[in-house]
């Protein structure tokens, strides 16, 4: 008993943050019985609306001051060596066109290929290991702040982005990433790319299967922790007008990533199933569950494996995310 | 008090049946779903060959049937080895604290755990199925471990035993740290199954264990008698025509492999054998020929109880049994605690 005693409840978060499935992962607490079947209405079917107050992006001069998680950041002059320990970030970096400015990225940032991956961990970062590359900007998600006063400290600015909660929140850290790097144009328009590109996968699926009301939940791990509507990922589904099982099991105290019981989802029985973890065997073994031959989407064959990594960043990928779900969508409406 | 045929107080015996089918008949009603508790019973006798229909859904009925059923089997089966297993090495140990854990057992198959879960996808394409056999690797190699040592290094003494235990448990637990921090990616299924749970596999699990798990619980009902033997003193026994050394190696072997089985598909579930058998000599005395039935079926209810409780506290979320126990546990080693003291005084 000795080993489960040491387990901090911050490992499930970090856990979560890692994967970048999410930034406020928390150990799921005791939560008030939701009575299973009390469905949520499905959300109709559209993209989301625009946020009126949306920021612009600079003019791309320097010095600029930012705003990130952590307060104002100031860059004296562009940055000319990046190190990036955030998949995301990493992924936005390159798709403003500022990937020859990145010279290090962390182990998991493996997209584009020429990404420059290293053994730099993005999980627990280690202060000297990052200035060994020389960097005049490092860029980070929130998990590990407390290495941005450390950095600090060495006078290395660092921008602390947190996973993204909305599409808004990625449209808003492209742009940054812009006028941090002198990129500003290019930002804006693969913002809008983005915006556009993923609201016309949604309108043409919108168009096909209309509202649809078709259930699902998406599984992050075996255990299974699930992602509610709340999140960023749960936002790209409700855009489907998609009814998620795992609304009713988070109360509000598991950070929009509660804990599933196998007998409540047999029990809610979604017509959709997404696995955002494992190959082709974690399929098969979905199916294999006791009782999960009753469910909907194990008799449709509507399990569907995600790529891990496009599912759990809130990059410029987002769009072939919404590809993935939409096609999903097409294929089971009319069931 | 009338005894039984193995010298069980055959009230205490009833008593413990009734308990366990009173947790048995709440743990099959209690759950994330809602089915009421008549319509489970009617449904269950409509499996029977009688004239009676059955008022659940298919679905509803595969989830009785395929999830409620089989967990609450394995809390029965796990509950009631942890809690045998703990009464054997309290026995042999001659210790009230001994327990499953104190041998290398659970060190032992956390490793194994931790290392399928982390490396398992370059040597099997299931990795999955490999986690409960690692773990029974484990348990056994460092019950192995902590007793060789012990008998070698250190002359074979239940004090020897049970240090060389903390030492094998602290180096196996330092060794499974390092691993997990190579699989980062897989920390939450790590935790997962170290926290402890009863609902993964089904009947399958259930039928993955029930051979370790049937041997190990027939071994110690027979050694009863052996232990209290033992408990006379090494000498007596000697005198009585019994060689300690080889009741020793028998108990603990079947201790052993009636905690690896349980930890293989449940994880690592503490307390449940230093509580229950604490709570069972309490009731029907010392001796083992008494005590360690008792405990196999008081051992039984308690798990299926806390369970209970395990999936509806938070439901539709589960806790970890492991917490709910340890919860529970922590409190209780207070209790023991004070009687100790008074009785010492």
């Amino acid at each position: 008993m000795r080993i489960a005693h040491r387990l901090p409840a911050v490992l499930l978060g970090a856990t979560l943050a890692l994967t970048a499935c999410g930034g406020q992962g928390e150990e799921p607490e005791p939560a008030e019985s939701a009575e299973p079947g009390t469905d949520t209405a499905a959300a109709t079917c559209a993209p989301p609306a625009a946020d009126p107050d949306r920021p612009g992006v600079g003019d791309g001069t320097f010095p600029v001051t930012l705003t990130d998680a952590t307060g104002e950041v100031t860059l004296e002059a562009a940055p000319e060596r990046i190190v990036s320990l955030s998949p995301s970030h990493t992924e936005m970096l390159f798709a403003i066109g500022a990937g020859d400015l990145v010279e290090a990225a962390d182990e998991y940032s493996n997209h584009p290929p020429e990404a420059p991956t290293t053994d730099l961990s993005g999980f627990t970062p280690s202060v000297e290991a990052v200035t060994e590359y020389d960097p005049d900007l490092v860029v980070m998600s929130d998990s590990t702040a407390e290495v941005a006063e450390q950095l600090g400290e060495v006078d290395i600015p660092t921008l602390v982005l947190p996973a993204a909660a909305t599409l808004e929140d990625t449209y808003a850290q492209i742009r940054l990433l812009g006028d941090a790097t002198g990129h500003s144009e290019d930002a804006d328009a693969e913002a809008t790319r983005v915006e556009t590109e993923f609201a016309e996968v949604v309108e043409e699926v919108c168009a096909e299967a209309g509202d649809s009301g078709l259930s699902f939940y998406q599984e992050l791990d075996e255990t299974p922790f699930a992602a509610t509507s709340e999140t960023f990922v749960g936002q790209v589904y409700s855009s489907f007008g998609l009814v998620n099982i795992a609304d009713a099991a988070d109360d509000g105290t598991a950070g929009g990533y509660p804990q599933l019981s196998q007998e409540y989802i047999v029990e809610e029985n979604p017509d959709l199933i997404f696995l955002s973890y494992g190959d082709e065997a974690a399929v098969g073994a979905v199916a294999e569950r006791p009782a999960f031959d009753t469910v909907t989407a194990v008799q449709n064959d509507a399990v569907y494996l995600l790529d891990a990594d496009i599912a759990s960043r809130w990059g410029p990928r987002v769009v072939d995310f919404a590809r993935l779900v939409g096609d999903a969508v097409l294929e089971n409406a009319d069931k | 008090m009338p005894r039984g045929v193995v010298g069980v107080p055959l009230g205490w015996g009833a008593g413990g049946l009734v308990l366990l089918a009173a947790a048995v008949l709440f743990g099959v009603s209690a759950g994330a779903a809602s089915l009421s508790a008549s319509d489970i019973v009617l449904h269950l006798l409509s499996l029977l060959p009688l004239d009676v229909e059955s008022p659940l859904t298919e679905r509803q009925a595969a989830l009785l049937v395929e999830l409620r059923l089989p967990r609450v089997v394995m809390g029965a089966v796990v509950g009631a080895l942890l809690a045998t297993a703990g009464a054997a090495y309290q026995g042999v140990f001659r210790n009230p604290l001994a327990d499953p854990y104190l041998l290398g057992a659970a060190a032992g198959a956390g490793l194994g755990a931790t290392a399928v879960i982390v490396f398992g996808a370059q040597i099997s394409d299931e990795p999955r199925a490999l986690v409960p056999v690692a773990a029974f690797a484990g348990a056994l190699a460092g019950v192995a471990a902590a007793y060789l040592l012990g008998t070698t290094a250190g002359g074979g003494g239940t004090a020897a035993l049970v240090l060389a235990g903390v030492a094998v448990s602290s180096f196996l637990s330092a060794v499974q740290t390092f691993v997990q921090q190579m699989g980062t990616d897989q920390l939450q299924r790590i935790y997962a199954w170290l926290l402890g749970g009863l609902g993964r596999g089904g009947w399958d699990d259930v039928r993955l264990i029930a051979p370790y798990a049937v041997t190990g619980m027939l071994v110690l009902l027979v050694c009863g008698h052996l232990l209290d033997m033992l408990a006379l003193g090494d000498d007596k026994a000697v005198s009585l025509g019994l060689d300690p050394a080889v009741v020793r190696i028998t108990v603990i072997s079947a201790a052993s492999l009636a905690t690896a089985a349980a930890v293989s598909v449940s994880g690592l579930i503490g307390f449940v054998g230093i509580v229950v058998p604490h709570i069972v000599r309490r009731l029907v005395g010392s001796s083992y020929r008494a005590v360690l039935p008792v405990t196999m079926i008081v051992g039984a209810a308690f798990l299926v109880a806390v369970d209970i409780v395990a999936r509806t506290v938070a439901a539709p979320a589960e806790l970890p049994i492991g917490v709910v126990t340890a919860f529970l546990g922590a409190p209780f080693f207070v209790l023991i605690l004070r009687t100790t003291r008074h009785r010492s005084v």
